[in-house]
């Protein structure tokens, strides 16, 4: 792991409730950086987050809302979350369900145009 | 009216930085006089971008022009400075309206109407949406005209040139009936097999897509349900996509289907789940209705 990503990335572990953030490939789902809290299964996390982006982004496609640029999946115990950079990189947060959602993408915004 | 124009516009070229510019653009179109307003309001937006009534009022004055899809950008951003302006979300009621967008319509009317519970016009307005057999005969007026100046306004738009516009309405009776005005646009529940269930999507250049996105909805949901187990979170809740123009959110009524909303970022977030639990209950109802 580079460290201008490990930086990056610890930006967004300082978002609080945040467990976990990563860089994707978009493509392949394969992990280019992690900063994960121990348990998380990093490479299995970023193939699901990889997948269901592809299946959101062709739903958005299609329904007329053009590329997408967040997804947000809300689950009872927690949050996966997603913002593709330019570049076809995925920048995926795993958080607690209560977590500050406005700052989280706003920094992972930030995130996706740091890492191009 | 005259003279007031006159010492307004003076008192415009003493100091182009005064929000004289407010009451003369308004002034101006009370008129009918929509090219000098226009300018009026160009000019006001270009000094005073932060300012949303300088936007809201050269929405209105485009909307008098014919020009609706920049009046729908001015009124955007006017949300983007105060989600709950008045007049803005009445003016896109009035658009999505005029587009056959019912949903987007009633949202925005609701919206107006919980910044200005008292304003009549949003009631009626959106009581005829509902019914969606009447149609929202002019342009918005502004939020804090007087009354008299609002009649006035009103008379010069109903002799002007606004054709009136046939609501587009799907046709099937779906469980979004008593949800937002009727239709069914915009709102769509697909089984865990990606077969669509109930309403649909369409648009002027896409067609019928409802049956592509239940497909990849249903996918995404069974990646959801994966990924939530994974990580043990438990049952997914929902997702949200944000698109280019669009916010999508997707959200389970019951284990084996998949309901999406849609609408545009006009429509907050909090708004757009609010409308979607109201959507889920009525599909639940709807599921519980169609059984044997």
């Amino acid at each position: 792991m580079t460290l201008p990503f490990t930086d990056a990335l610890e930006r967004l572990t300082r978002v609080r409730g945040v467990r976990g953030a990563m860089l994707v490939a978009g493509d392949d789902g394969l992990v280019v950086a992690e900063t994960l809290m121990e348990g998380v299964r990093g490479n299995a996390v970023a193939a699901l987050a990889a997948s269901l982006a592809k299946r959101l982004r062709k739903a958005c496609e299609a329904a007329g809302g053009g590329i997408p640029r967040f997804f947000h999946l809300q689950a009872e115990g927690g949050t996966l979350v997603v913002v593709p950079a330019p570049d076809g990189v995925l920048v995926v947060a795993v958080g607690d369900r209560d977590l500050n959602i406005g700052l989280l993408r706003l920094e992972m915004r930030r995130v996706a145009e740091a890492v191009v | 009216m005259v003279d007031d124009i006159k010492a307004m516009t003076a008192e415009l070229a003493r100091d182009p930085t005064s929000l004289v510019f407010l009451n003369l653009g308004e002034a101006l179109r009370a008129r009918g006089q929509s090219e000098p307003a226009a300018r009026i309001a160009a000019s006001g937006v270009v000094r005073h971008p932060d300012l949303p009534s300088a936007h809201d009022l050269y929405a209105r004055v485009l909307v008098d022009l014919g020009d609706f899809e920049r009046a729908y950008h001015e009124w955007t951003v006017v949300l983007e400075l105060d989600q709950r302006h008045f007049g803005a979300h009445k003016g896109l009621g009035f658009l999505c309206y005029r587009w056959g967008d019912l949903d987007g319509a009633v949202d925005h009317l609701e919206l107006a109407l919980a910044a200005d519970p008292r304003d009549q016009s949003v009631v009626h307005a959106l009581q005829r949406v509902r019914e969606g057999t009447a149609e929202l005969a002019a342009p918005p007026e502004p939020a804090e005209e007087p009354a008299a100046q609002r009649k006035e306004g009103k008379e010069a738009e109903e002799g002007g040139k606004e054709p009136a516009v046939e609501p587009v309405v799907a046709a099937d009776a779906s469980p979004w009936a008593a949800l937002e005005g009727g239709g069914g646009r915009g709102v769509m529940l697909a089984d865990e097999r990606g077969l669509l269930l109930s309403g649909g999507l369409e648009g002027a250049d896409l067609g019928e897509v409802g049956e592509e996105v239940a497909a990849y909805l249903a996918g995404a949901a069974q990646e959801a349900g994966r990924a939530a187990r994974l990580l043990d979170f438990g049952a997914w809740r929902s997702m949200l996509v944000e698109g280019e123009g669009l916010n999508l959110l997707v959200t389970p009524p019951t284990d084996d289907t998949v309901l999406l909303l849609i609408r545009g970022h006009t429509v907050p977030q909090g708004r757009l789940r609010v409308l979607a639990e109201r959507a889920s209950r009525s599909a639940r109802t709807w599921l519980e209705e169609q059984q044997p």
